[in-house]
């Protein structure tokens, strides 16, 4: 299978802290791969750098064969890379179809990037993503606030494929949820693949990820310390990994 | 089951609440001399209140997408005493009146830019500015008020028809046109998922440092705007005028529902809000109360209000907790 992001030689410092080490990196299209380390691990710098909100200090990115260089979320958003992040990248207040298009809403009379939104479609399409993602809610127009842990992660994952995303980066997608919530993101996540999306799965929780991941790779002190297809390992292993470094 | 639902979901929306409030105020006021709802009173108190709206729909878009603006009453009377010195200096009125406006943006700019630039919050940058804005004002009247020039068009934005001035007219323009920028365009989306949550926004991709200096702009334009409708309307301008109309503002907006956390109102509530102080003002006056309670009156207001949209706000997100468990 083809691989749909390569890492190579990344290095970022953080005012003098070398955060990320020569981090090399395959992802295969279609997989799940769950990226695991402690905290300060360099997970979230490694994120940061593929989703665009940060660059790194020397090394290069290719995504889908072609190198590429993001200045903004908004540019790797643009090929196709959505990043969930810990906090949840909803607004509380605002509804749920108007969540799901924040930055990107249907518009009409345009004046240059200006535009007033065609809310029933925003509704409709809205309605739709979610039952794409088996999220059933009652309305678009619920304030997000309204909806628990695993719903709100939902939202977030449904909006992602709205968007014919090809990559999506979880950050810690299942902190704070109980287990009930946290097996329907994992059920989410799993969904992801059957519809030609990659996932990475970023957690210090090697349970949550552990079942449905393809592909694990294990970070440490800024370094990547394992990179190995499921098959080719067990829990106990990677445990090990994780505690000992 | 569903039509009840939604008849709950209307009265948790903080601006229906105000308008409740605002019912009360306009029978218990009307009980206690029923003169307060007569012709004559309202062409007085509708006369005097579009400058009070256009200015509390400035601080409510800013305040939604969170953050303040302190230096409004300054500008207010910073930009007509500006329009009206520059006519004596000969500079025909429309360019006079352009320049001015462009004053409230300039101003409206400065406080963005110190704002966003530096990190700081905008109660203390904007504070700076009141009192700049102020000295500046007392400054161009040189010592003495000016008189104020005829050549400049001031029926065009003040003339007093059968019951209301044209400046309402003006107010309802800039409601209308407002409105449906906040509520229907997609930069209202963007006003209002940076007042919510600044980081979901910006990692959503939008711009929220620009979002925020344009709603700093449009405050400043918004407040150099209304002031020159009152310098107009009285004829005078005056250097302490729009003096306390900041926290005057503030208050509107917040009276309407609008959020101090940024992420919540509307322009209808901020509107209301501002109607709603200046009827409380007159029905004070007109129901023989020492009008020194109008302030005691407005304070009330300010508080319960408040309150009662943070306990109705918990208690809507607790409803639909339930209802997402059912």
């Amino acid at each position: 299978m083809e691989d749909i992001i390569v890492c190579e030689g990344l290095n970022k410092y953080y005012s003098g802290v070398h955060a990320l080490k020569d981090l090399s990196l395959k992802i295969k299209k279609d997989s799940v791969v769950g990226l695991i380390g402690d905290n300060g691990a360099g997970k979230s710098t490694l994120i940061k750098i593929l989703s665009g909100a940060h660059q790194p200090d020397s090394g290069h990115i290719y995504f889908e064969g072609n190198k590429v260089k993001f200045k903004s979320t908004k540019e790797a958003m643009n090929l196709g890379i959505e990043t969930i992040y810990q906090y949840s990248a909803l607004i509380p207040e605002m509804s749920i179809a108007r969540n799901i298009f924040i930055g990107r809403e249907q518009t009409q009379y345009n004046v240059g990037n200006f535009g007033l939104m065609k809310t029933k479609t925003m509704q409709d399409d809205a309605m739709k993503a979610l039952t794409d993602v088996e999220l059933h809610l009652r309305s678009p127009d619920t304030p997000v606030n309204q909806l628990s842990g695993g719903e709100r992660q939902g939202v977030v994952i449904a909006r992602a494929m709205y968007f014919k995303s090809k990559v999506l980066i979880l950050d810690e997608p299942t902190n704070h949820l109980s287990v009930k919530e946290t097996n329907k993101v994992l059920r989410f996540v799993e969904g992801l693949k059957s519809q030609g999306v990659t996932s990475i799965f970023i957690t210090h929780n090697l349970s949550h990820v552990y079942p449905i991941a393809d592909h694990l790779c294990v970070m440490a002190r800024g370094e990547k310390i394992a990179d190995l297809d499921k098959k080719e390992t067990t829990i106990d292993h990677l445990t090990d990994l994780l505690v000992n470094g | 089951m569903s039509k009840n639902f939604s008849l709950r979901s209307l009265l948790v929306r903080p601006e229906v609440a105000t308008f409740l409030m605002f019912l009360a105020i306009m029978i218990g006021f009307y009980i206690a001399n029923e003169r307060f709802l007569d012709a004559r009173n309202i062409r007085i108190v509708m006369g005097i209140t579009p400058e009070y709206i256009i200015v509390a729909i400035g601080i409510a878009i800013l305040m939604i997408s969170g953050e303040f603006d302190l230096s409004v009453g300054s500008v207010f009377a910073l930009v007509p005493m500006t329009i009206v010195q520059m006519v004596h200096q000969g500079i025909p009125p429309w360019f006079a009146i352009f320049l001015g406006l462009m004053i409230g943006i300039i101003v409206g700019f400065v406080n963005g830019f110190i704002t966003l630039r530096f990190g700081i919050p905008s109660f203390i940058a904007t504070l700076g500015m009141l009192y700049i804005a102020r000295s500046l004002t007392t400054v161009a009247t040189a010592g003495f008020p000016p008189p104020f020039p005829h050549i400049l068009p001031n029926e065009l934005f003040v003339y007093q028809f059968e019951l209301f001035r044209a400046s309402l007219y003006w107010a309802l323009l800039v409601a209308v046109v407002l409105g449906v920028m906040l509520h229907r365009s997609n930069v209202g989306n963007w006003i209002y998922a940076t007042g919510g949550d600044q980081n979901a926004a910006s990692s959503m991709g939008i711009k929220t440092g620009n979002v925020k200096m344009f709603c700093f702009i449009l405050c400043g334009f918004l407040a150099g705007f209304a002031g020159m409708i009152q310098t107009f309307r009285l004829e005078a301008p005056l250097p302490s005028q729009g003096y306390l109309l900041e926290l005057e503002s503030i208050a509107a907006a917040v009276i309407g529902g609008v959020s101090l956390f940024g992420g919540i109102g509307t322009v209808f509530g901020a509107v209301i809000g501002a109607i709603l102080i200046r009827f409380l003002e007159s029905g004070i006056i007109m129901a023989r109360i020492d009008a020194e309670w109008f302030r005691a009156g407005l304070g009330s207001l300010i508080i319960i209000a408040v309150v009662f949209n943070t306990y109705i706000s918990r208690r809507a997100t607790r409803i639909g907790q339930n209802k997402a468990k059912d």
